[in-house]
């Protein structure tokens, strides 16, 4: 990492109502170039305000100045898309528990607060522009197994028509509550993918239309996401505290089964 | 079995378990054999189960399957902790791992590292005078009609020195922390991490930690400030 250079800009610097806030923002313009943390000064943000909201202004202001507005990804802003990313003061999601960054207000903030804002790190996810990676080492992996092979002929069976232990749907949800953000990367002190992988796996493994494929997909999966260059899981936990749908680590150790056993029977 | 297993990442957690329990079962028959100086009988029961350990066959097999799981801990760890840094080129500018994550659980390289280090100063205080260049102190000593190595007398040696004292709980104080992530790690990457396990591994591990590292280091401070004889 390079020495940070700040670029003083002050907009909407209405004092007046709201908070007043420095903002240090990672700008990079694509890919290939050097990046910097970049100082704003941002005035009259209100408490209500979403932190997307806020850097919605950051970006009018910034837009209305002639400069360009700092790239982020985002879509639904209801926590349920996975688009949004952000480490926000040192934290994935900002410092709440089992949030997104949409769903992080303002109000979690004070008057005068410095806001550090960066990218998901991780040579998994390289920068596309600011704020912005490029996660779609996740698609891949969900591509190399993530899924059930269905018969689509007409013939298909009524999902409901399975019968499914509670306990074992309730465990498959939690997993599948999975948004792939990349929180679990960006967290990891590893920049393991490997909460990721271990929902993926679980949310299939756990019911019995993926019984019939479990062994290839953990196989395929575990090997499409060592091959992206995500880290080694030491079991630090990190993952499942920053996770916004607060998915359990025990996912981590039923891949850790599912692999052994897939590997055991050859 | 599938020829992509070796190269895995999980193959690495199953290697790093699989030996870091294996040492696990190994402290426990050491803190076993070194706790029998506290039965204050001059070292007699101490030095007939280290004689017995020196001598016999299959424990001396094991010995060269411990010192390769060591190594294989270490090396399978080394790589471990190289992938890892490289899996992050750009490092945050700003981070609170605290807020997530236990410092010790992100530390277990650098602890293991010092746990090392201590482990080379021990083997020289010891292992090394036992196997190869023999006892500084009272060499041997006469039990029940055999003559065997007076490691007793070796410990009460060592153990004179204050700083000697003071390394040797250094490293029992690394060993408590590697452990206190490592034991419940171990269960974890085998998979056994599961529900009410979970809760049963966690206890098991803080209450294993504690007890071990604390034994070990009862016996330098016990052998210094003479309260075994």
């Amino acid at each position: 990492m390079t020495t940070l250079k700040y670029n003083h800009v002050v907009i909407n610097n209405n004092m007046e109502n709201g908070m007043n806030l420095t903002l240090k923002v990672w700008r990079q313009a694509n890919a290939e170039a050097q990046g910097q943390m970049t100082e704003y000064k941002l005035g009259n943000v209100s408490p209500d305000m979403s932190f997307l909201e806020m850097m919605d202004v950051l970006n009018d202001g910034l837009i209305r100045k002639g400069e360009d507005p700092v790239t982020f990804d985002h879509d639904c802003r209801e926590g349920i898309c996975g688009m949004c990313s952000m480490f926000i003061n040192g934290e994935a999601h900002g410092p709440n528990r089992g949030v997104t960054t949409c769903q992080l207000h303002m109000r979690s903030f004070k008057d005068g607060d410095t806001i550090y804002i960066e990218p998901w790190r991780s040579a998994g996810f390289p920068v596309i522009k600011d704020l912005m990676v490029d996660r779609s080492a996740f698609d891949r992996i969900q591509q190399a197994g993530g899924f059930v092979s269905v018969n689509t002929s007409g013939r298909t069976l009524d999902a409901n028509a399975i019968p499914v232990p509670k306990a074992d749907a309730d465990k498959a949800f939690d997993a599948a509550t999975c948004i792939g953000c990349g929180a679990c990367v960006a967290t990891c002190p590893n920049g393991s993918a490997m909460l990721f992988v271990g929902a993926k796996v679980s949310q299939f493994a756990l019911l019995p239309q993926g019984h019939p494929e479990r062994h290839d997909r953990v196989e395929n999966m575990v090997k499409q996401m060592d091959a992206e260059g995500f880290g080694n899981c030491s079991n630090i936990g990190a993952c499942e505290v920053k996770c916004p749908k607060s998915i359990s680590i025990e996912n981590i150790a039923r891949m850790n089964r599912e692999y052994m056993a897939a590997n055991l029977k050859g | 079995m599938a020829k992509g297993i070796f190269k895995s990442s999980l193959t690495k957690k199953y290697t790093m378990a699989a030996t870091g329990l294996f040492l696990i079962s190994f402290l426990v028959v050491h803190a076993s054999i070194n706790a029998m100086i506290f039965f204050n009988d001059g070292g007699k029961t101490f030095n007939e189960w280290g004689h017995f350990m020196g001598t016999n066959l299959i424990v001396r097999t094991m010995e060269i399957g411990l010192f390769a799981g060591l190594i294989l801990h270490i090396v399978d760890g080394l790589v471990l902790f190289f992938q890892n840094r490289a899996a992050r080129p750009v490092a945050y500018a700003y981070e609170k791992p605290n807020a997530s994550s236990k410092w010790y659980s992100r530390s277990m390289a650098i602890l293991g590292t010092l746990i090392l280090f201590f482990l080379i100063i021990h083997l020289k205080d010891f292992w090394l005078k036992t196997r190869i260049t023999g006892l500084t102190g009272e060499k041997h000593v006469f039990v029940n009609g055999v003559w065997m190595e007076n490691l007793y007398s070796e410990m009460r040696l060592v153990f004179t020195e204050l700083w000697v004292v003071i390394v040797y709980l250094l490293g029992c104080f690394s060993l408590f922390w590697h452990l206190l992530h490592g034991f419940r790690s171990a269960f974890q990457s085998l998979g056994w991490n599961q529900g009410q396990y979970g809760q049963i591994i966690a206890f098991s591990g803080d209450a294993f930690s504690v007890f071990i590292s604390a034994l070990f280091a009862s016996m330098p401070v016990a052998m210094y400030l003479n309260l075994v004889h």
